[in-house]
């Protein structure tokens, strides 16, 4: 799939990524050091171009689409995808890379797009779980999900299908105990790990169902 | 006229859909991401709110100035809600609203504003009673039989101290809504328990008719007790629409504020003193508690001890409520239940540490103090049984000589659970299609499959023909979802509405099948007679009878005459155990099992009814081991409002955990009864009886955090 890819050909952002935008979004600006002197020497090290404080159009790879959207440089990707592309599977809970409801695949690796810049994940493939169905039918892990009953209100499923599908897809044979490891990374309240484990052994017999058919 | 309709449930043996594990109806869409919640809409124009929060815990508000925020580009709508003079009595009170054009502009007006305050001396913790000075308020004494005869007279007496803290709900989707109110209409989407209700709610604080209030919920992402009100930001959100021309205003909570002000659980501290004869009989039980819910103080029904074993002869009781400088507790799954099963669970466990006596002996010998003595038995051998309690339990402390001890505890719990009062409407279309509409809600609980359930086993027909209309208060009313009484309350008045909407189509099809409608059922798809199964038609040939028209009726379930009626009860119970492991070295809690066995009457879907158990069970991990509220005394803030430092367990910290659905015809007998909270009640306390069973000690205080495993084994050798 296109978007497996190697993980390290795209650590190099290709975008304009805006230093000062990401520092005053963070507000490392306020610490001891000026906003200036920071900026110099950031810009001097990457020779980056300076975008925003303003919106700025950029464009993203979602889904396998282009996608063009005007953002702040300060704009998380979560917060991107919810509130400009309507892209809603993806849910704001902690947002501070903790909890894992935000989670989406970027060039293959499972990620808090709460903790990613917008305009950082320009170039990259981003996947969504909009993009998980094929031609309306549920992906497999969705599929289990349901069968094993691995949620109840269902705020924290959409991050725990994309983590699940992204454990699997590197470990497509995992045992019990490398499933309870894997998925550490997302957070529920209602408690539905029990679901979520059998899901996700489910899911991987179905998904090598899928690859031998 | 056929006689009204036999509403009973179908016995359990002839039961078709109800009974059988179903996935939940709404499985995909939510696994698929495709499932809309009301943080999710966004209709044409939607403006961002956000919310300006005090930072001190008690403040009186001196002067607030918000031109600069009202001068920004894109701001809509600023609000003020602590005028100057207003006094704050929580860090986190709502001070002012913002709506503008991108959420990130209205954050930037929130820091636009500013706001002079004089800072007033605050108390935010209620631990040491000796601290709080007039904030603590005692609320009354309760004294049976005699206790000072009964303890003098006793053959083991037992003292302990216990404490549990103030936990927060933390919903994964934080309070708030999308509204728009346009003249005086509302399009109101909130995050709530009560779909019904809060449009009264909403259109009171607008001095809006309700009968103008529509409300869509599809989905909620976690309530557990505290998402009823349409709260302050619902009202502002309200009035920044209306200020705006009638633009919808999304204002939902971020994390911090979520935390530190959308509701919590009260803590409980005691101090118990108990007593028994040397064979275990439990004699005497003295208990001083103190807790706080906030500014309002904390109160406990102190009829609830010793909980559970509640005719114990010889009981006194005292309460103090104290006062706090902090967020205001909202009712939490099994209200004030956890914290007194916790308190008394304890202290029996520590009585039977004192008399050398297997705490489960114990518990069982006194079950004749209980409501439920038979249940309770039956419930406790299950357990123990999945347990292997007999093999794995071994007498405090006699654990092994290495550094990790293992040791096992026990609980019980009980809740009401009644049916709320709810109506339904049920259609049948002349070309066979089912409708089922009520205005209740699926807070993940499975409700909206339940009811589906209902009305196919009543009209003999697959789930899948059923069609569910829920999350709207147009459909008929039906109540807020507390105290675990939506099962009954919709069951039931989904049961009536199809019985009624089947018995028209009986009166129909009967002339053609030249029968009166009581000879008729509706089985496998087919209306046919009793007894001679090949005279009928298919349910679509009957519908076709219907001509041009529907039938629609309604049912309704009334609290007041369901305990007649026989297809919902309340009062139930469970126990749970746990076991674990505690590596003294490092004072490291680690679960390996939970074994729940619960009851909750007739059970409709088994499948989410055991995953609202194994979500008690972890809920009960997350507030032994994990979650605490903390206050900085200094600042009076909530030091831990957000999800790394106010943890949950995640799925490998939770070890292995069994339910047992307790399903046996004399139960089922009893009708429906919920079960969101009965299931959450004992776990905790089972585990902070086995850490105690495993290292020889008591941990006074929950969370059972590394510190605290050193602090109390440190004690037991100095």
């Amino acid at each position: 799939m296109s978007f497996k890819q190697d993980p390290e050909k795209h650590k190099k952002p290709k975008s304009n990524f805006s230093r000062r935008g990401f520092l005053q979004g963070v507000g490392i600006s306020s610490g001891a050091l000026t906003t200036g002197i920071l900026e110099t020497q950031a810009e001097a090290q990457t020779g980056a171009k300076v975008e925003g404080p303003g919106e700025v159009p950029i464009t993203l790879e979602i889904n396998g689409k282009p996608v063009r959207v005007n953002v702040e440089p300060r704009t998380t990707l979560l917060d991107t995808l919810r509130h400009r592309l309507e892209l809603t599977a993806a849910k704001r809970v902690c947002d501070r890379g903790t909890c894992g409801a935000c989670t989406v695949i970027i060039d293959g690796k499972v990620m808090y797009s709460c903790s990613v810049l917008a305009i950082d994940a320009q170039g990259r493939q981003i996947q969504t779980l909009e993009g998980l169905s094929q031609n309306g039918r549920p992906h497999a892990v969705s599929q289990a999900f349901t069968n094993n009953d691995a949620q109840q209100c269902g705020y924290c499923t959409p991050g725990f299908v994309m983590a699940a599908k992204g454990f699997l897809d590197r470990n497509p044979n995992p045992t019990y105990a490398e499933v309870k490891q894997g998925l550490g990374g997302n957070l529920c309240r209602c408690g539905t790990y029990m679901g979520v484990r059998k899901a996700v052994l489910e899911a991987a017999q179905a998904m090598k169902g899928a690859q031998n058919g | 006229m056929a006689n009204l309709p036999d509403y009973h449930w179908p016995p359990m043996g002839k039961r078709r859909v109800m009974g059988k594990p179903m996935n939940r109806l709404d499985g995909i869409a939510k696994s698929s991401g495709a499932a809309k919640y009301n943080s999710d809409v966004k209709p044409e124009g939607m403006l961002f709110g956000a919310l300006l929060t005090s930072p001190h815990a008690h403040a009186k508000v001196k002067a607030i100035d918000t031109s600069a925020a009202q001068k920004l580009n894109g701001v809509e709508a600023v609000r003020v809600v602590a005028n100057p003079g207003t006094e704050v009595q929580w860090a986190g009170a709502e001070i002012a609203f913002v709506a503008a054009r991108t959420e990130e502009i209205a954050n930037d007006a929130i820091r636009l504003i500013k706001v002079d305050y004089e800072v007033l001396p605050h108390l935010v913790s209620e631990e040491d009673l000796s601290k709080t000075g007039n904030r603590a308020r005692a609320v009354g004494e309760q004294v049976t039989g005699d206790p000072e005869k009964a303890f003098k007279e006793a053959d083991a007496v037992s003292e302990g101290h216990y404490g549990i803290p103030v936990l927060t709900h933390c919903c994964l989707e934080p309070h708030g809504q999308t509204i728009a109110v346009k003249g005086d209409h509302i399009e109101y989407f909130p995050s709530t328990q009560n779909v019904y209700g809060i449009a009264t709610d909403i259109g009171r604080a607008l001095n809006i008719p309700v009968s103008n209030v529509h409300v869509h919920m599809d989905y909620m992402g976690g309530g557990f007790g505290s998402k009823f009100p349409a709260d302050v930001w619902g009202v502002e959100a309200a009035k920044m629409s209306q200020s705006s021309g009638g633009k919808p205003v999304k204002m939902f909570l971020d994390r911090a504020t979520e935390l530190s002000i959308a509701g919590n659980r009260p803590s409980i501290f005691a101090n118990v003193k108990t007593a028994a004869k040397r064979d275990g009989t439990i004699t005497a039980w003295e208990s001083q508690t103190w807790s706080t819910g906030g500014i309002g103080g904390g109160n406990v029904n102190g009829q609830l001890f010793p909980y559970v074993f509640n005719k114990v002869p010889n009981r006194r009781v005292n309460h103090t409520a104290v006062s706090v400088n902090a967020g205001g507790a909202r009712a939490w799954r099994a209200p004030i239940h956890p914290q007194v099963c916790f308190v008394t669970c304890s202290a029996l466990e520590d009585l039977a540490a004192k008399l050398n006596m297997d705490p489960l002996e114990m518990f069982v010998k006194n079950l004749n103090y209980t409501a439920r003595a038979d249940l309770y038995k039956f419930q406790f051998d299950k357990a123990a049984e999945l347990m292997e309690w007999k093999k794995n339990w071994h007498p405090r402390g006699d654990s092994g000589s290495g550094p990790v001890k293992r040791g096992l505890g026990l609980a019980l719990g009980t809740w009401g659970g009644a049916g709320h009062f709810s109506t339904c409407k049920t259609t049948i279309h002349p070309d066979a299609s089912v409708e089922v509409e009520l205005a209740t809600q699926d807070l993940g609980t499975g409700s909206r499959t339940m009811v589906a359930m209902i009305a196919a086993e009543t009209f003999g027909l697959p789930v899948s023909a059923i069609k569910v209309k829920i999350g709207d208060n147009s459909y008929p009313n039906s109540g807020g979802s507390g105290g675990s009484t939506t099962s009954g309350g919709i069951t039931s008045s989904t049961r009536k509405s199809s019985m009624n909407a089947l018995q028209k189509l009986f009166e129909v099809v009967a002339q053609s099948l030249n029968v009166t409608a009581d000879e008729l059922e509706a089985v496998d798809g087919r209306i046919r007679v009793k007894g001679n199964p090949d005279r009928g038609m298919s349910f679509q040939q009957a519908a076709q009878k219907l001509g041009v028209n529907s039938i629609s009726e309604m049912g309704e379930n009334n609290p007041r005459q369901a305990p007649q009626e026989g297809l919902n009860t309340g009062g139930t119970g469970g126990v749970q155990m746990a076991d674990v492991s505690v590596d003294t070295e490092t004072g490291i809690v680690k679960m390996n099992r939970i074994v729940a066995v619960q009851d909750c009457g007739l059970v409709v879907n088994p499948k989410t009814a055991e995953s609202q158990v194994f979500g008690a069970c972890i809920m009960s991990v997350c507030g032994a081991l994990y979650e605490e509220r903390i206050m900085d005394q200094q600042t009076g803030r909530v030091l831990n409002p957000d999800m790394e430092f106010y943890k949950l367990a995640g799925i490998g910290d939770i070890g292995e955990i069994i339910v047992h659905m307790d399903i046996r015809e004399e139960n089922d007998r009893r009708g429906v009864i919920g079960l969101g909270e009965p299931c959450a009640i004992g776990g905790l306390a089972a585990i902070a009886n086995a850490v105690a069973n495993a290292i020889g000690v008591r941990v006074p205080r929950v969370p059972l955090t590394p510190a605290r495993v050193l602090a109390a084994l440190e004690r037991r050798t100095a």
